[in-house]
Order: structure tokens, then sequence, then C-alpha cells
């Protein structure tokens, strides 16, 4: 379940960031980000011109009060940038710090040397250490459960109040600490280190410790870099021009040309940008083991799902029942009934709840003639189940191959309607099951898969993104194709081994594909390793976990397709305040050009088309509109772009539209209203 | 007024006419499908074996510039020694001196590197030998040069994974002896029709109707003025360039010499198009181009038509616009067009002064040099063109969601690194080389007062103007600068090297490491490169990155002219 966020500014996390914005303001954390390093320099250059004036002053420089001015807005668009920076750590810690609240410590009983069990706390739990849990209990760490089952509830990590099975071996082994054990007894192995679980990298990750430039964000700052020196060569030559047009320049002047042209707006957000996509995966219940695996989900060419859980309900369901000539529905009905009455699995609940509907089912009648009758499990060599009745019938369903070779071996005839029946309905996509009463046949029960609603329309939608969604089933290539195409998947693997998964992974990267991948076992785990995207089920083994990029704290199937709409947000976001950004250059020159020259060369007032008052006042304006524009796009730099499938065109040219365009004439209406409100005070 | 603007009509839209289907040629003949002239392969392959080449060896980008930076270094000794030497070489009737040394290095590399900035007049600075052996030579190889790069550069986006980008001998011998020289006979003759001289004799005497006796320098003009043209050159055979009599006889020579040197340039962005079997792809360049060059010629010929209104206030009618520094055969609207013609292709050939254009033609002239991707050089202007579509595609792909890629491979840090540096360059060599001399004239205005004809707004052009057109491998001059001093004879010089190789090296070397890279299949998700979303896009970073890098020069220089003069 993703945890809404109420709002972008809480005030306890716009407290902890405008602090945080002050302690940023080391040289050694700025470096990191070329464009706002030079804001730093000019501040502080702007800092000793005005110190300098206090002392002496200079008219060629302007007011002690317009230089002040100057320095106190750089210093505030330093300020702005990193307070951007500040408060997407602060939510991104918020978000992780409220799941660490659910692994506060927490008393383990420890297997000692001797067997025996002794009270230790949760945080000096060490990795291959092994604890036991009971009913009611919490799990303190991360582990692997290797002795016992037992239902947990999970909802302090997933929101999702049902609980879950989790046993020894097998696919669904693995436990999270601070979940709850609701019944049972299980021996865990702890499987991470103290301070190493998935949610540790993850915080760390968002804290900035850990977190390292994705080759995307590398490419972008070069790029942003290149800007800025094309500015620095622009400002810099810029003076001796001055002199040759005796139009001599003022320090401020200059720097605040500098600044208004570099891309502050997307140098002081970048990395804002980076954390919130991270930060959108946490609230979407993802732990990325990196900011590059973010970015990888919106690339994604290939997607492989699960067909169960995913594309389809859970399990397959009986739809309908197909009697037998000479058989009647009733006689069909009730043997199907007895025979699994006894039966726990969803395929047989689903053939008591169908008999029910519509039906006068006469089920307390049914109930005591199967009592003491003796159930029959289904084994993989049989492929069958029912049950012995006390009164020595025997009724079966199974495959039907299978009870036809018992009905053969007893010398009794598989009438040719019903292997149409069985033909037809495997045909649809289903499952035939043929149920028999002392190897007679009586007819034939429908399972069908049950397909999710409103899968086709999600489909589409990433058909529309560009992306091939590939199911993943164990089903006869028959009912698979059947299935794929009702769903609006473009392709499927049928009878499916993990070799399969991996083999088709591997076919589409030769290609030059990009696949993502979902899976929770351990057989899983290579094919989730080979996987550019693997995202592991929580639920799922610690070699599975391992193996991915990411864990899904929900397991949940579809969770994919939100996945790769964060990674191509988080790229949106950074190309479209690029553009924006760049853009603004237009109106500042428009604003700052004109300003320095203004005076000694009367003819380029003509350039100064936004009529601004005075050149000292075009320049602040420029300046003042170049700081505020950072807050201002705080909001969508944290809550990112919004996505949509309209085809790669289609979107380029709406957001050439609101972030180029807009980047152009914002600024020509900002930089002029703050012009005539400067224009008071001057 | 209007028989002009339609003359200007016929030479733009016959210029593209032409441009189509020879795009189509170049492709089949660099991609060595069958085409009519293949009757000159023994020919090719006599002068490979002469030369000791096998032009069949695939090489990778680092051979192809290997060789391109060896035959160019060879070449610059070549032209050195006959240009110092040029006094006392054959083929020398009128007695012409050996050139400087600061002078000579200025001229050979200005021919070498396809930007013939001249500081010197041909009539009494070169002789016949170094005009054919040297300066023509250089004229035929570097186009064929800039040819053979751009080819490399279409081999690396045409194929899927691979590092072989073809033969550089190859495409080299072939766009010589299948495009330069056939084309280059055609124009010639017509000039020679039309009077240009073609001989080895001594200048003539002439007496004049005044009755005084002068001589007339002439020689094997023509086959210099076609390939000047045809390989974008610009350097004239004489001083005054096409607005020279003898180079430019009529308004139907000036017609020929403008769809030659348009012709080349156009044709290889559609040549890109068929190379790479991606014909939109090609017209989406085309179309970026055209605008860009519509959008500067446009006030240009308005401006020249409407003549000048210092004149106008003195009340004198103008009804042929603007005709100082013009040629009355040729007229205002000609003039202007020729002029943005070449400076938005790195021609640079002049046939009016442009320091007599009015200013907001100089400033286009300008821009079409500081932008230097709208068609652009032959075969470079693709390669300029190349860089920014690179950085255009990382934004837009960026835009719309996916990491960035350009014809199914992706732009990662160190494309961008190359691209944005070579972006860089073209800014930092214009405005730091004007900047050092603004900086050294205001220091001492008097003794280098011989440097500026104008001071003032005026003398701010001419000098940006001369970097620009070095750094843009253009080879025009504003004039009115007096540059045949070391300190502009090797400034310049230096700012050409530059500005030639490394943006010949940095789209060769990103095409070469994109060829390398994995083969992305298109899907629905990515962002096509041949719509006109996408040429908007190129056209929005052209300007924003090339143009508005200078809008403070300009703002000191022709922007306050002309606001201080309408």
């Amino acid at each position: 379940m993703a945890t809404p966020s109420p709002s972008l500014f809480q005030p306890a996390l716009v407290r902890e960031a405008v602090g945080q914005a002050f302690v940023k303001l080391d040289p050694r954390t700025m470096f990191r980000n070329p464009v706002m390093f030079t804001v730093e320099l000019g501040t502080a250059v702007m800092f000793l011109v005005t110190l300098g004036l206090l002392f002496r002053p200079d008219a060629t420089q302007g007011s002690f009060g317009y230089n002040v001015t100057v320095f106190v807005v750089l210093f505030l668009t330093l300020l702005f940038a990193n307070f951007a920076e500040a408060i997407a750590e602060a939510r991104g810690k918020a978000q992780a710090d409220s799941l660490r609240k659910t692994r506060q410590d927490t008393p383990a009983r420890v297997r000692q040397p001797d067997g025996s069990f002794g009270r230790v706390s949760s945080a000096q739990l060490q990795k291959g250490q092994v604890f036991v849990v009971e009913a009611g209990e919490l799990i303190p760490t991360d582990g692997e459960i290797i002795e016992g089952l037992a239902t947990i509830d999970e909802s302090a990590i997933t929101g999702e109040s049902a609980p879950v099975i989790r046993e020894a071996g097998g696919d669904k082994s693995s436990v999270t600490g601070g979940t709850k054990v609701l019944s049972d007894r299980i021996v865990v192995r702890v499987t991470t280190a103290p301070g190493e679980s998935f949610l540790d990298q993850m915080i760390a990750l968002v804290e900035g410790a850990a977190r390292q430039k994705t080759p995307n964000e590398i490419a972008l700052t070069i790029l942003l870099a290149g800007f800025t020196l094309v500015f620095v060569i622009v400002c810099v030559t810029l003076q001796p021009f001055a002199r040759y047009a005796h139009a001599p320049i003022a320090v401020a002047s200059f720097i605040a040309l500098f600044v208004c042209l570099i891309p502050t707006t997307i140098g002081g957000l970048l990395s804002a940008i980076g954390i919130a996509g991270m930060d959108r995966a946490l609230r979407a219940n993802v732990i990325t083991k990196s900011g590059r695996a973010v970015e990888t989900a919106g690339d994604i060419d290939v997607l492989l799902l699960d067909k169960t859980g995913t594309i389809t309900i859970g399990n397959r369901r009986a739809t309908h029942f197909w009697p037998a000539p000479g058989v009647s529905e009733g006689e069909l009905v009730e043997a199907a009934v007895l025979t699994s009455l006894h039966d726990e699995t969803p395929e047989g609940k689903s053939i008591v709840e169908l008999a029910r509907q519509g039906r006068r089912l006469d089920e307390p009648a049914l109930q005591q003639r199967a009592l003491g009758g003796e159930p029959i499990k289904f084994t993989a060599e049989t492929r069958s189940s029912g049950v012995t009745l006390a009164s020595g019938q025997r009724l079966r369903k199974g495959a039907s191959d299978a009870i036809g070779s018992l009905a053969h071996a007893a010398g009794q005839p598989f009438p040719p309607e019903t292997s149409q029946h069985v033909r037809t309905v495997a045909s649809n996509g289903g499952t035939p099951l043929v149920v028999s009463e002392n190897d007679r046949i009586l007819g034939v029960v429908e399972l069908q898969d049950i397909i999710k609603p409103g899968i086709q329309e999600r489909f589409e939608r990433l058909r529309r993104m560009g992306i091939k969604t590939v199911m993943v089933t164990g089903d006869n290539p028959l009912t698979a194709k059947f299935i794929a195409e009702k769903a609006g998947v473009d392709d499927f693997i049928a009878e499916a081994k993990p070799e399969d998964k991996m083999q088709y992974i591997r076919a589409e990267q030769q290609g030059g594909k990009l696949v993502a991948m979902m899976g929770d076992g351990t057989n899983d785990a290579p094919a989730l390793a080979q996987a550019d995207v693997g995202v592991a089920m929580n639920s799922g083994t610690q070699a599975a976990k391992e193996a991915g990029n990411m864990v899904d704290l929900d397991n949940d199937p579809t969770k994919l397709i939100e996945v790769v709409e964060i990674g191509k947000q988080l790229l949106m976001t950074r190309g479209t305040l690029t553009t924006f950004s760049i853009a603004n250059d237009v109106a500042k020159y428009f604003a700052i050009v004109p300003a320095l020259f203004m005076v000694a060369i009367p003819a380029l007032g003509a350039l100064n088309i936004m009529g601004l008052k005075s050149p000292q006042s075009a320049i602040l304006s420029a300046v003042i509109f170049n700081a505020l524009i950072i807050p201002a796009l705080v909001p969508l730099a944290l809550r990112g772009v919004a996505y949509q499938a309209v085809g790669a065109s289609a979107l380029l040219r709406r957001n050439l539209l609101i972030y180029g365009l807009g980047g152009v004439v914002v600024p020509f209406i900002g930089i002029k209203v703050i012009d005539m409100l400067v224009g008071l005070f001057l | 007024m209007n028989k002009e603007l339609l003359g200007l009509g016929v030479l733009f839209g016959a210029a593209v006419l032409l441009a189509l289907p020879l795009g189509r040629y170049l492709a089949t003949i660099y991609r060595g499908d069958k085409s009519w002239s293949d009757f000159l392969a023994p020919f090719e392959r006599l002068l490979c074996r002469l030369g000791g080449i096998d032009a069949t060896r695939p090489m990778s980008w680092q051979q192809h510039l290997g060789a391109l930076l060896t035959l160019n270094l060879v070449w610059f000794f070549w032209a050195m020694l006959v240009l110092c030497c040029q006094g006392s070489l054959p083929l020398n009737p009128d007695h012409n001196p050996s050139m400087a040394p600061d002078q000579a290095f200025n001229t050979a590399i200005s021919f070498l590197v396809n930007c013939n900035l001249q500081h010197y007049s041909g009539e009494s600075g070169a002789t016949y030998f170094s005009q054919v052996f040297c300066l023509m030579f250089l004229q035929f190889g570097t186009a064929a040069t800039g040819l053979a790069a751009c080819v490399v550069v279409f081999n690396a986006l045409r194929d899927g994974t691979t590092d072989k980008l073809g033969n550089f001998y190859n495409y080299f011998l072939k766009s010589l002896t299948r495009v330069l020289l056939p084309l280059s006979l055609g124009v010639a003759l017509v000039l020679v029709f039309q009077g240009t001289p073609m001989t080895w004799a001594a200048k003539a005497p002439l007496v004049t109707v005044q009755g005084d006796s002068t001589f007339v320098s002439r020689g094997p003009t023509a086959a210099m003025v076609a390939i000047k043209e045809l390989g974008t050159n610009g350097g004239g055979y004489f001083g005054a360039n096409s607005a020279h009599p003898l180079e430019n006889p009529t308004y139907l020579t000036n017609l020929v010499e403008n769809w030659a040197l348009m012709l080349l340039p156009l044709a290889m962005v559609f040549a890109l198009g068929y190379y790479l079997r991606r014909p939109r792809l090609g017209y989406m360049v085309f179309g970026v181009m055209t605008a860009g060059f519509l959008l500067l010629v446009g006030p240009a010929v308005y401006y020249e038509l409407h003549g000048n209104p210092a004149l106008t206030r003195l009340g004198i009618n103008q009804p042929l616009g603007s005709l100082e520094g013009k040629e009355i055969r040729f007229g205002a609207a000609a003039s202007a067009f020729w002029g943005i013609s070449n400076t938005v292709i790195s021609c640079g050939s002049v046939n009016s002064m442009h320091d007599s254009h009015l200013p907001i033609s100089g400033m286009n002239e300008l821009l079409g040099m500081m932008t230097n991707a709208f068609y652009g050089g032959v075969g470079v202007g693709i390669l300029n063109f190349f860089v920014f579509i690179i950085i255009a595609v990382f934004i837009s792909g960026l835009m719309v969601g996916r990491t960035p890629e350009f014809l199914g491979k992706k732009i990662e840090a160190r494309e961008m690194k190359i691209a944005i540096i070579v972006a860089l360059l073209h800014p930092l060599l214009i405005l730091a080389g004007t900047a050092l001399t603004t900086h050294l004239y205001a220091n001492s205005p008097t003794a280098l007062a011989g440097w500026l004809a104008n001071p003032g707004y005026h003398g701010f052009s001419e000098m940006l103007y001369e970097y620009t057109s070095a750094a843009a491998n253009n080879g025009s001059g504003f004039e009115g600068l007096g540059d045949n001093t070391p300190w502009w004879n090797i400034s310049t010089g230096l700012v050409m090297v530059l500005a030639r190789y490394l943006p010949i090296i940095g789209p060769v070397a990103i095409a070469g490491l994109l060829a390398r890279k994995k083969y992305i299949p298109e899907s629905a998700g990515t962002l096509r490169t041949d719509t006109a979303t996408f040429g908007i896009m190129v056209f929005f970073v052209i300007w924003i990155i090339a143009a508005l890098a200078f809008f403070p020069a300009l703002a000191l220089g022709p922007l306050a002219e002309h606001f201080t003069l309408y």
C-alpha cells in the first residue's frame, strides 16, 4: 500500500531542512555541484566587494545598498538550492524512519552454543545467529525460517492487514524485522548484519552518504558544467569589450549577469529530483538498492510478469459443469461436491462455491454422506484426487487422461461428447477436470483463470509507453496463448522453467532491450540478477532479494508498472527543468544586457523591451527572479512531472510547449513584476 | 525590386532542386553502389596503386583521424614551403615576392583548414604557381577531407554495432574524382564563357578611358573560382574576391557561383538521409537549417533593399537600396543573399563589402558564422550540426522519460563531454580572441590605430567578425581591418587550426564511440529524431547555445550601431 503524502512541506521537515541548508554551504559539499559551486564563489566575491565598499566607497561599483542587496539575493539563491536538496532528503528520511520504527529494539531469544535460548537485544544480533519467535512476539530482524511454519502479520511494513503464511524451505521462507508472529513457532537464521538491511541501505542512499551520481546524472552535470563554462567565457570576455566601448561594468553587475545566465534552476534542484525519485519509490513501498535502478526502470523495454497473481487472480476457479450423456447435471454436481468437501485447494473450494450458485444444494445431506469417507489426496503420479465414501463409492476428479485410464482399466467407455467438452474447455484457456463415480465418467468441470479486472488497460498503457509485456506461466502453450490474448500481453512463455526465463531475458538483452522482472523464489535469483531491473518480493527468499536491485514490500506483482513510471518521471523532471532553466536565459539577457550598457550607450535602451525602471532595478529583478524560481519549483521537483503514455513525440511536444515556451515567457513576466515592486523602493 | 526578389527565389529554389538528385548521387557513390561514374574506378585504383594505398581496408575511427591529420600535416609543410619561396619558383610572370613567414603561416593554415582568410591580395601576394599548386590544390584537398570525415560519421550512424567505418582514402579519392572535379569543370566552363580569364600569361597592359595606362592582373582564374565556391573555400583569386569583375563578371556568373557554393552543403544534408536510408532525417535537418537560413537572410535583404537611413536623412533617394560597397551588376538583394549564404555556409567568398552592409545584415552574417550549422561547410557543416543533435537528443530524451538515444545508440557521459567541448570551443575562440584584441587595442589605441579603419561600434564589429570568420573557418572578411600584422596573422592562424580540427575530431569520435555501442531497436517509447517536433528542439538548442552566448558582444557591435543609426 502506498503511503499517501499529505503535504510536501510538513513543519518539522521544513525546520530540519532550513538548518541543513546552512550546513550544506560547506564548500567541500558544494563542490559536488559545479553550477552551485560557482554561485558560491560569486557570492564570496560579492561579500568581499561589499565589505570593501564599507570602508572605501567607490562610485563606479554602485551604492553600498545595491551591493548588499545583490549579495543577500545571491546568498539566498544558495540557501534555496540547499533547501531543495535538504527537504528532499528530510522527506526521504522521514519515510524511511517510519519504516525503521517497526524495528525498534525488540528482545530476541538467541540459540546459545549449548543449544539453549538466551535473551539478547535485537541490535546485537549477528549475521548467521539463530533465534526463535513464538505467537504474539515481534520478529527482531530480517531472517530466513529454518524450522517451522507461522502466520505473520506484516501490516507494519505493507499496510496489508491479512496475515501471511511463512514456512521453512520453499520460496516463502523470508521474514522481516518488525513484523509480528500470529500463530505457531518458528526458528529463524539472521541474514543481515546490524545496520546492513535493505532498509538501512536505502536510508543511507537517501541521506547522501552512499549516494552516488547515476550515469545519467553525470552526463547531465557535464552538460550543465558546459553551460556554466560558456557563461564564464561570456562574462570574462565582456570586461575588455566593455572597456573598449567605454562602458565600465560594476563587479556586482558582472556577477549578477553570470549567476542569472548559468543554469542555477536545474543546478539547484538536480539532487533534490534524484532523491525525490527514490523517495517516490519508497512511498510505493519499493526499496531500491541504488538510484540507478530507478533510472533504468524508466527505460525498460520488456516486462516479464508471472501469470498467477499478476495477470490472473490467484488461482483457477470452477466456472461450469458439463455432464456426460445420460448423466443429469445434479448427479455430476453432487459427485463433484463430494470429491471437493475435503479438498482444501482453491480449485476444490471453487467447485463447492459454483455448486451453491443458483442450485438447491442439500449440503447437510451431502456432508452426512461424506462422513466417514476416506479422502484421496492429489499426487503428481495419479493426477487425480477424490474420496472413497463409507458406502464404498469411489468418487474421483482429475486430468482427463488420468481419469480416462481409470475408466479404461475398469472397462468403462469414455463418451465422445465428454472428449469434445474436454477439448473445448482446453482451447478456451480453461482446465478440464473429469469426474468419475466408480470409474464411470460423469462429466467435466471447467476451471478457468480469472483475469484481473483492469489489467488489459494497464497493458495497453504499457504498450503506449513502448513496453512489451511477457507473461510467464507453467500452463501448456494452448492455455497460455488464450490467456495471453485475453489479457492483452504481447508474448508469453508457456510451460516455463526457471532457465526459460533466464534464456528469454538474455535473448532480449542481446537485442539491446532492457528487461525487468519480478520474482520471489530461489530459482528466480539468477534471472533477477540477469534482468536490468529485478524486483524481488519481500516475502521471497533471501537469495532472490540479494539478486534483485529492488525489493517490493507489498509483494504486489503489478508494482513493476509503477516502478517504470517513477523512473520515467525522474528523467522527465530532470529534462523539463533543464529546458526551463536554459530557456529562462532569453529573458534574463534582455533584462541585464541593456542594463549594463544603457548609461554609456543610450541607443541600447531599445533592447530594454520589458521597459524595466532603471539599470539597477533591472539587475536586481533578474537576480531576485533567479533566486525565487528555485523554491517555486521545489514542489515540482519533489512530485515529479506527470508522465503520460501518449508516445514520445507527443510528450516532447507537450513538454516543450510547457517548459520550453513557458521557460521563455515566464521570466519576462516575472522579472517585469519584480521590477515594478523593486521600483517602489529605489 | 520585385525582379530582384524573384531572382533570389529562383536562386534558392534551383539550388534545392539541384541538391536533391546530387544528394542521392553522393549517397550512392559513398555507399559503393553502382553509379554512372563507375567508369572512373580503374583510374582511382591506379592512383591508389601509385600511392601504395589499400583503399579497401576498413578503418576504425581513430585510424580515420590518423590518416586525415597526417595528410593535413604534410599539406601544411608543402604550403609553407611554396608560399615562402614562391618568388623564386616558376610561373611567376608578374614577379611577385615571397610571403613573410607570419603571413605564409596564416595563409597556409587558412587554406589548409578550408577557411581562406586571406591576409594578402592574389594579384600581388601570390604567384600562378602558388595559386594553382598550393592554394587551389588545398581547396580541393580540404573540401574532400570534409566530405570524407562526414561519410565516416554517416557510416557510424548507419551500421549496427561496429568499429569498422569504411576507408578514409576511398571516400577522399571519390570526393575528388567523382564530385569535386566534374562539378568544378562545369562551373569553370560557364565562367570562362562569361569572360573570366584562364591563362598563364602575365598581367595585360590597359589604357583606360581617361588615357592612363595601367596593368590588369589575370591568370588561371576560372579554375580556382569554381573550386573556391564548390568546396566552400571562399579564397578568391583576386583580392576583391567575387566582387572583382574578372572573377564574377555577370549576373549569370553570380547566380552560378552562388549555386555552386550552396550545392554540396545542401546535397550532403539530403545524402545523410539517403545514406542512412532515413530520408525523413535528411529532410528534418534540411528544414531546421533552412529555417535558420531564412531567418537570417530575410532581414538582411529587407534592410539592404531599403537603403541607409543616414543617407535618407541627407535627402538622398535610394530606389535600388543601399549600394555602398556593392556591385551594381548584382544589386542590393543578390548581394545581401550572397553575404548571408556565404556566412551561413562556411564559404566566405564576397561579392560586396560586408563592412558596408547595414548593421543588421552584418549581425546576421556574424550569426551565420556563430551558429555555423545552418548548412555549414562541405561535410563539416553536418559535423557541427551533429554536435547540436547530440545535445538536443540528450535534453529531449530526458524530457520524454528515457535515457537519451540517437538512432538506436545511447548517449552517455563520454559523448556528452566531447559534444560540450566542441560546442564550447566556438564561443571560446571567438570571444577570447576578440577580448584579447580589444584589450590590446584599449590599452594603446594610438599605437594600434592602424588596426581599425572605423573606431567605435563598427570597429568592434570588424574585430569580432575577423575572429568569428576564423573560428567558423569561413574566411570572409568584414574588411576595414589592418590585418596583415604578426598579431592578427598568428592569432587568427591559431584560432583557425583549433576551430578546424577539434570540430572534426569531436564528432568523428562521438560517432565512433556510438558505433561501438549496442544497438537498441526502436520502440513506441523511442523518441523519433526525424520529426518536426525534434527539429524544433534542435533549432531551439542551436539558438540558445550558439547564438545566445554572443548576445552581449552583438549588443556592443552591430546592435549598438543599428539602434544609433535607426
